[in-house]
Formats: structure tokens, C-alpha cells, sequence
């Protein structure tokens, strides 16, 4: 009875997704809908990295590396996939959304697999050392895929057609993807493992003396922050007509950093705010076209002066609408721990 | 029995021995105390027996097995818990949280189940929360279940590490300096704490403390170290005019009929 | 044999630059435990002060009628640039690293990224993007010594480096500031305790520091002829884990980290491939955190419980 309540709920969510697909084409001119893709790519991107940086407090200053395996890692098994499935399905929406997700999930594997790869040796480390090799390991991946051949080196990969990578990447499917890993997310934070997690985050040292598994723990945080990048990635790609290493540059490590600290480190809802102010910041300062990074760099730095917890801090929006809790009423003397 | 026992423990930090060959058995159901002067190796022998550090030299038995070596959250599951010196709680976390984080033992869901949210998951959690709840009962923070754990003032953030540290179900309980910062009248309540955990739980306690109201009231058997060595072991009334152990805390000079409480 | 010792040289006069930036990293870090991300930005400014100063100065009469550009004013260009560094320096940690000195460790660091980003960008705006050609403060000339080429502009990285390193030395070790320098890395708050005005011992290593990498950014662009407003990111990314390498918080560490980075680069673009040369350090830096994170020369820190 309760899995039929949930698949009815599910089923639900992604009509209701499909509607606003079709009003926000309606609605909105090809320019802002190109905008409203990217914000939801970035939700994805910012609640994933919130869970590794802000959740369990370890910071990745590289995920742009794992976001450049899944797109390069969804492309490159798209386009493999691409003769055999219309072969057995014939073309159309059905097979392309086969491919598409299975892209996906294959190119969310790969950023998870290299998560674990980057993440095993490197979270012995703490708070800066950790960001740093993770900044390395990040500039390795982009050098690596700048350099393999197979994968069109710099001028990147477009797969086997002339025309580019299918652009598979539409509303439905980010926002739909976007839900799911919100969805993911939200319960794991709010969870024992979540407990955990922000345990470490806390007081790593008291986190393991009270039986935590602190190593398991981490690490496979920071595998799921990458796979999340890696779906986030494969979206990205199938926006493009192809993958190429610049995108991926430090610069894109950065935004992912600058979502997550102006809606606050460790708050979902600030994550998903954070991803689409970023989306929406970049786009307005276009005019400004020249002095956009500027104001983008002067923006971190005021905020980290002025107020660093971002615009939530740790908490979820409806924390904020919570009642406050009424005073405790002064305890009786009862029990012989009392008094003190 | 002794339920915790080491032999002839050695920690060194560079050029620094921090314990000298220690070796003392702590009997199961016994309140045993720690005391030395600042800077004794009293802490640092606490971390050896946790596993925050590995001994050089030496073993160390809980319920017959060696744990010297062994990574802290292996030796907190075999039930030795801990409290730390200068607090160590989770301070963004509520109260409750706090304590439920260390019920690991108790939540046997996977992660794929806390996603899903199966109906094993929420068994699991709500068993969790009733025994937290329990346990702040114990320590009378039940009301205080909601609130941010930092901004608990600093006696009752004192009680919710002990409560956490019960969240383990372990057989050994190691306080460290759980005194720090009391007047008098809370020292005594400390006391009847530390006696309610041995009687009505069935720990054993070992305590570092500084304050000799507590442990000269509160302790059964005494271990004294110094400069990383011990210079004595005994009951209260043997450590208090014990001269070697006067001469660590009040110099060599010290005068006919001292003593240390 | 003659392509390896010509490796080894040309990675030595480059580790030489490495090194000059990587003493500013060490020495901040040092003291405030503070990853200075800017730190390469501020050898990109030292690059472009020198550059204009020597603009300023009449360099390209000189090179239009063939003399040397005299060395009094090279190194009045030196001294200016160092100065406008140090300034810069001083300006980014009283504005930017002061106000978050007592926050936790993360704000710092992105602090320190976004300042780097701001003058990185700022960089491009002011200096143009486009890469420019590297005035002849020295004119070159080649010597060949048993089949290596030598220049004198190599002779003269490794005499600046040489003297500016001695000299930093010195000021360590023997002057008042200098003394107060390495308490404040040790502890800085029994240094505060002592008395010692903390607040102008940092501005002063930064000062320090930044004037040492201005010195590196004209050497470079003397050496590589060319300088961006981007130069800074590579090279300062280089030259972080050149102090790495040798030990953060260590003086001698980062000449030593310095040079061996240099030489790894050299070789690396040598021997097996000119398009792995910047991944090598990276590799170094990756190894080094996973194998020894406390560096060459550097302590091991425990942790207290």
C-alpha cells in the first residue's frame, strides 16, 4: 500500500514537472529558457557539493573534475548506445529517453568511481590540505581529458556525428533529475547517516569516539557528491554540441563553491537557492560582460567579510517558519542528577 | 576481574615520553581515579586507552582482549565511552541529535534504506530517539531535548557528553575532568551522578579529575602519576598522606601532617 | 648528456623563480595558517609594474639604438616593482585577511580565492588581456660552456634569487622583526602575549613576500619573454606546492621546494612530453599530501585531543 502511494506520488511530481515544461516553453523566450536549464543544472551541482562541503564539512575545491568524467562519460556511452538502442526501439522520444538516462547513469558511475578514486587517500587529510589536493586532483582530470585523444583532446568531443552530441537535455529531464537528487539528498541528511555526517563535520575527533565510521562515512559522501556532479555534467553536455576540458576549468570549481556559500554551507534549500542566484547573477552581469568576474570575485569577498554563513546559514527555509519552542518550565528536584 | 587492564604502557611524541611503563587493572564495577599534576599524562593515557594514540610500548585489556592500536570507533563499539576535557559536543546539533549520532549499534538501516525511507528505516529511528530520550531523562536534560546543544550552558553541555557517551551501551565509562569549573554544591552533586551510573547502570568509571572533593569522596582505588610514571596506587586514605604523591602536588617541602583533600 | 645538463640549468633558473614565490606562501602560512590564493596574482603585479616602470624609464629608446639599458635603472625598476608589491601586499591582507583573521579556517580560504579571482580579472581589465613582449631590462647574450647554452639572463636569475634568498636569511635570523616572525609562527598567540605587536609583524611578511615575488615576476618575464594577466594562476599554483614540497612554514623549504619543482617541470617537458609539464606538479602535490603532508623540511604536527 505505502510503495503504491509513493509510485502515485512520484508519478504525480513528474506530470506536474511535464506541465511546467510545457509553460515555461510557452512562456519564456529561447534566452531565458537556456537560463532556467542552467539553474537547474547548478541546483544539482550545488545540493550535491553541499552534501561533501557543507553537510560533512570536508572541502572540494576540485568537483569540477567529477562534473567533466560525467559529461564526458555520458556522452561518450550516449553515443555508443545511440545505433543499438533505436536499432531494438526504432527512434523517438521512448529510446532517446533510454539513452539519455542510461548516459546519465553511466556517466554518474564514472564520477562516482573516480570520487572514490580522489577521495580515499586524499580525506585523510584535513581543512586546507584536503582542498588543495583536491584542486590538483581536479586540474589532472581536465589536463587528462585535454590530452586524450580518443575523446577529442582540446577541441573536445562531439561523438559520431557531424552535427554534434543530440540534445537530449530539456526542462523535463533536469528538473525531474533535479528532484530526484533533492529528494536523495534531503533524506539522507536528515537521517542517521546525516546525523553522522554533520558529527564530522562538528568534531571529527568526538564523531569517532562515540563509534562513528568516520573513513566509510566521508568517503562515500564525496563519492555521491561526485556521481551527483557527474549527472549534472551528462546534462550539461547533451546542452552542448559537444564536451571540451575548458568548461571544466577552476573557474567552474569556483561557482559550484560560490552557490553553496551565499545560500550557506550545510543548508539544502540554501544550496538550490545559491545554484540558481549563480545562474542568474552571471546572466545579468553579461552586459557588464568585462567587469563580470570582478564583481563575481568582489561578491565572495564581501560576503565572507560580511556575513560567511551565506544567506541561511545551516538551516532549511522551513526552519525558518518553524514556532519557537516555549521556555522549559524549571525542572522539579526528582531524580538525584538535579541541581546542578 | 579487571575489566580494564594495561601493562607497562609507553607513549612518546618525538622527544617527549608522555607515559612511562604504566600498568594498573581497573576492577569491573569499581570507580577508579586518575590523578596527577597538570601536565601528568593523565589525558594522554585516557587517548591511548580510547585510540586517538597508539603505544609505543604495551598492552592494553578490555574484557580480556588487546585493544592498543585499535581505531577509536572500533573501541567505542566494543563499549568503552568517553568524555573529553575541553567539551567536545556537536554544537550546531540539537540535544537529542547529539546523542541519537552515537546510537550506531542500534540503527542497523542501510543508507539505501534512510533514502527510501523504508518502514526498517523508521523502526530503526524511532527506537533511536526513544533511547535517547531515555537517557536524557537519567541526566535531566529531557527538556532541553530541542535546543541547540551549543547553547546549553557549560554544566548541562558537561551532562549531554555523558549522556552520549551512555547512547554506547558501554561496560567502561572514562570521564575526563568532569569536574572542571564547579562550585562545591555541583561537585557534590557530581558525586551522587557518578555513584547512580555505577549502581543503577552497572558501569565502570574511571575519572581524571582534579578536584579532590570528588575524588577522594567518589573513588575506590587511586592511581597517581607523575611526569608520565606512576608513583602510587591505593585507596583514598592512602593516597591522601602518601609522600611521594604530596611531594608531585605540593613540592618536596612539605609539611609534617598534610595532606590532599 | 649536454640536453641534460641543459634541462638541469634551465630548471634551476626556473626553480629559482618558483622559489622567490614560493618564500611569500611559506611565510604567510606560516604565521596565519593562511593559504595566500592572491600570492600569484601579486608576482603578476610585480611583472607588470616592472614592465611599465622600465616603459616608463626609456627601455625601448635603449633597445631602438642597440645600448644596454643601464643597470642603475634596472634596478631602480626592481626596486619599484618590489615596492608596489609589498604595498599590494600589505593593502590585500589589511583589507581582505585582517577582518577574517579569527574566523574558522574555510572563510580565509575562499576569502583568499576571491581576491585572487578580483585581481586576476581586475588584471585583464587594466592590463590588457593580451599577452605582451617582455622589455630588454637586460639585453642577451649566450655563452656555451661545454655545449650548454648559458645566458646571462640565467646567470642574473640565479644572483638575484641568490642574493634576495641571502638576505631574507639574514633578516630572519638576525633582526629584531625577523625573530618575531618565526615566534608568531610558532605560537601566535604566546608571541601576542609577549608583547610583540602581531599586527605589524604580519604586514611586514607580507610586505616581504610580496616584494620577493615581484622580483620573480621580472625575472620571469625577462626569462620567458612573455607575460599575461594570467601568469599568475600556474606559476602561483606551482610555486604553493614548491612550499609544499619542501615544507610549509619552512624558509629553506621552499628554495629547496622551489628548485626541485623547477627541475621536475624541466625534465618532465624534456623527456617525456611538453603537454605534461604542468601536470607533474600536480602529481608532486598529490604525492606529497598523501605521502608526507608535513613536506620535506617540514614538522610534524600532533594533533591535541
Amino acid at each position: 500500500m505505502r510503495a503504491l502511494i509513493r509510485i502515485a506520488i512520484t508519478g504525480a511530481v513528474l506530470l506536474a514537472i511535464l506541465a511546467l515544461q510545457l509553460a515555461v516553453q510557452a512562456a519564456f523566450t529561447e534566452y531565458v529558457q537556456r537560463i532556467v536549464l542552467l539553474a537547474g543544472i547548478n541546483v544539482i551541482l550545488a545540493v550535491g557539493l553541499n552534501l561533501i562541503n557543507g553537510t560533512t564539512g570536508q572541502f572540494s575545491i576540485g568537483h569540477a573534475g567529477f562534473m567533466a568524467v560525467g559529461a564526458y562519460g555520458a556522452a561518450f556511452v550516449g553515443v555508443k548506445l545511440a545505433t543499438p538502442v533505436h536499432a531494438a526501439l526504432g527512434p523517438g522520444v521512448l529510446a532517446d529517453a533510454l539513452i539519455f538516462n542510461l548516459a546519465l547513469l553511466a556517466g554518474a558511475l564514472f564520477a562516482g568511481v573516480s570520487g572514490l578514486i580522489v577521495g580515499m587517500p586524499s580525506l585523510r587529510l584535513r581543512g586546507d590540505y584536503l582542498a588543495v589536493v583536491t584542486l590538483g586532483f581536479g586540474e589532472i582530470i581536465r589536463i587528462l581529458f585535454n590530452n586524450a585523444t580518443f575523446l577529442g583532446s582540446a577541441t573536445g568531443y562531439f561523438g559520431d556525428d557531424p552535427s554534434g552530441l543530440p540534445a537530449y537535455t530539456n526542462f523535463f529531464w533536469v528538473f525531474a533529475w533535479a528532484v530526484a537528487i533533492i529528494a536523495v539528498t534531503h533524506n539522507l541528511t536528515f537521517s542517521q547517516t546525516g546525523r553522522s555526517l554533520t558529527a564530522i563535520r562538528e568534531d571529527e575527533i568526538a564523531a569517532e569516539a562515540m563509534a562513528t565510521p568516520t573513513t566509510r562515512l566521508k568517503v562515500t559522501a564525496f563519492a555521491i557528491s561526485a556521481a551527483t556532479a557527474g549527472i549534472a555534467g551528462g546534462l550539461f553536455a547533451h546542452m552542448q554540441a559537444g564536451v571540451r576540458p575548458e568548461d571544466f576549468r577552476f573557474e567552474k570549481s569556483i561557482d559550484m563553491i560560490v552557490m553553496i556559500i551565499v545560500g550557506g554551507l550545510g543548508s539544502i534549500s540554501g544550496a538550490i537557492l545559491g545554484g540558481i542566484f549563480v545562474a542568474v547573477s552571471l546572466e545579468l552581469m553579461r552586459d557588464l560582460q568585462q567587469y563580470r568576474l570582478v564583481l563575481y570575485a568582489l561578491l565572495l569577498i564581501v560576503i565572507m567579510i560580511v556575513r560567511p554563513e551565506g544567506v541561511l546559514g545551516t538551516r532549511e527555509l522551513h526552519h525558518l517558519f518553524r514556532r519557537k519552542k516555549p521556555a522549559p518550565p524549571s525542572p522539579p528536584s526528582a531524580t538525584p542528577t538535579e541541581g546542578a | 576481574m579487571s575489566l580494564l587492564e594495561l601493562r607497562a604502557v609507553d607513549k612518546i611524541f618525538g622527544g617527549l615520553h608522555a607515559v612511562r611503563g604504566v600498568s594498573f587493572g581497573v576492577e569491573k564495577g569499581s570507580i577508579f581515579g586518575l590523578i596527577g599534576p597538570n601536565g601528568a599524562g593523565k589525558t594522554t593515557l585516557f587517548n591511548v586507552i580510547t585510540g586517538v594514540y597508539t603505544p609505543e610500548h604495551g598492552e592494553i585489556r578490555f574484557a580480556g582482549e588487546n585493544i592498543a592500536g585499535l581505531k577509536p570507533a572500533v573501541i567505542a563499539e566494543r563499549g568503552v565511552a568517553r568524555t573529553f576535557q575541553n567539551i567536545r559536543i556537536f554544537r550546531t546539533m540539537t540535544v537529542a541529535e547529539n546523542v541519537m549520532v552515537a546510537g550506531h549499534h542500534l540503527h542497523k538501516a542501510s543508507i539505501a534504506s534512510a533514502v527510501l525511507r523504508t518502514r526498517a528505516y523508521e523502526r530503526d529511528e524511532t527506537a533511536l530517539a526513544k533511547r535517547a530520550h531515555e537517557l536524557l531523562e537519567i541526566l535531566g536534560l529531557a527538556e532541553l531535548a530541542g535546543e541547540v546543544a551549543g547553547s546549553l550552558p557549560y554544566g548541562s553541555q558537561r551532562r549531554l557528553e555523558i549522556a552520549r557517551g551512555l547512547m554506547l551501551s558501554p561496560q567502561l565509562l572514562l570521564l575526563d575532568e568532569p569536574a572542571a569549573g564547579m562550585n562545591s554544591q555541583e561537585a557534590r552533586t557530581l558525586n551522587e551522578q557518578i555513584r547512580f551510573l555505577r549502581d543503577q547502570l552497572g558501569l565502570t568509571v574511571i575519572l581524571v579529575e582534579h578536584n579532590m572533593a570528588v575524588v577522594m569522596n567518589v573513588c575506590e582505588t587511586i592511581h597517581v602519576v607523575d611526569h608520565g610514571e606512576t608513583i602510587a596506587q591505593g585507596t583514598p586514605a592512602e593516597i591522601k598522606t602518601h609522600p611521594r604523591v604530596l611531594a608531585a602536588y605540593l613540592g618536596e617541602e612539605t609539611p609534617e601532617g598534610a595532606d590532599l583533600a | 648528456m649536454t640536453q641534460f645538463f641543459q634541462q638541469i640549468i634551465n630548471g634551476l633558473s626556473l626553480g629559482s623563480i618558483y622559489a622567490l614565490i614560493a618564500l611569500g606562501y611559506t611565510m604567510v602560512y606560516g604565521i596565519l595558517k593562511l593559504i595566500n590564493f592572491a600570492h600569484g596574482e601579486v608576482f603578476m603585479v610585480g611583472a607588470y609594474t616592472g614592465f611599465y616602470a622600465a616603459g616608463a624609464l626609456g627601455v625601448a629608446g635603449f633597445e631602438a639604438r642597440n645600448q644596454g639599458f643601464p643597470l642603475y635603472l634596472a634596478l631602480l625598476v626592481l626596486i619599484i616593482a618590489m615596492a608596489a608589491a609589498a604595498l599590494l601586499g600589505m593593502t590585500i591582507e589589511f583589507l581582505a585577511y585582517r577582518p577574517v583573521r579569527s574566523a574558522p579556517r574555510l572563510t580565509p580560504l575562499i576569502t583568499a580565492i576571491g581576491v585572487s579571482l578580483f585581481l586576476q580579472n581586475a588584471g585583464m581589465l587594466l592590463f590588457s588581456p593580451n599577452p605582451q613582449r617582455y622589455p630588454a631590462i637586460l639585453s642577451e647574450v649566450r655563452f656555451e660552456v661545454f655545449g650548454v647554452i648559458v645566458t646571462n639572463i640565467k646567470l642574473t636569475i640565479f644572483a638575484v634569487a641568490l642574493c634576495l634568498m641571502l638576505g631574507l636569511h639574514l633578516f630572519v635570523q638576525k633582526t629584531w622583526t625577523g625573530r618575531a616572525m618565526r615566534a608568531l609562527s610558532f605560537n601566535i598567540d604566546a608571541a601576542k602575549l609577549m608583547g610583540i605587536d602581531t599586527n605589524r609583524v604580519i604586514r611586514s611578511t607580507f610586505a616581504i613576500g610580496s616584494g620577493l615575488a615581484a622580483a620573480g615576476g621580472i625575472l620571469f618575464g625577462l626569462d620567458q619573454i612573455t607575460i599575461n594577466p594570467l601568469m599568475g594562476v600556474l606559476t602561483g599554483l606551482k610555486a604553493f606546492v614548491a612550499a609544499v614540497l619542501g615544507g610549509i612554514g619552512s624558509i629553506p623549504g621552499a628554495v629547496v621546494g622551489g628548485l626541485l619543482i623547477g627541475l621536475a617541470e624541466q625534465l618532465t617537458a624534456g623527456y617525456l612530453s611538453p603537454e605534461y609539464r604542468d601536470a607533474i606538479t600536480f602529481l608532486i602535490l598529490i604525492l606529497i599530501l598523501l605521502l608526507k603532508p608535513e613536506g620535506l623540511l617540514g614538522i610534524v604536527r600532533v594533533e591535541k585531543v
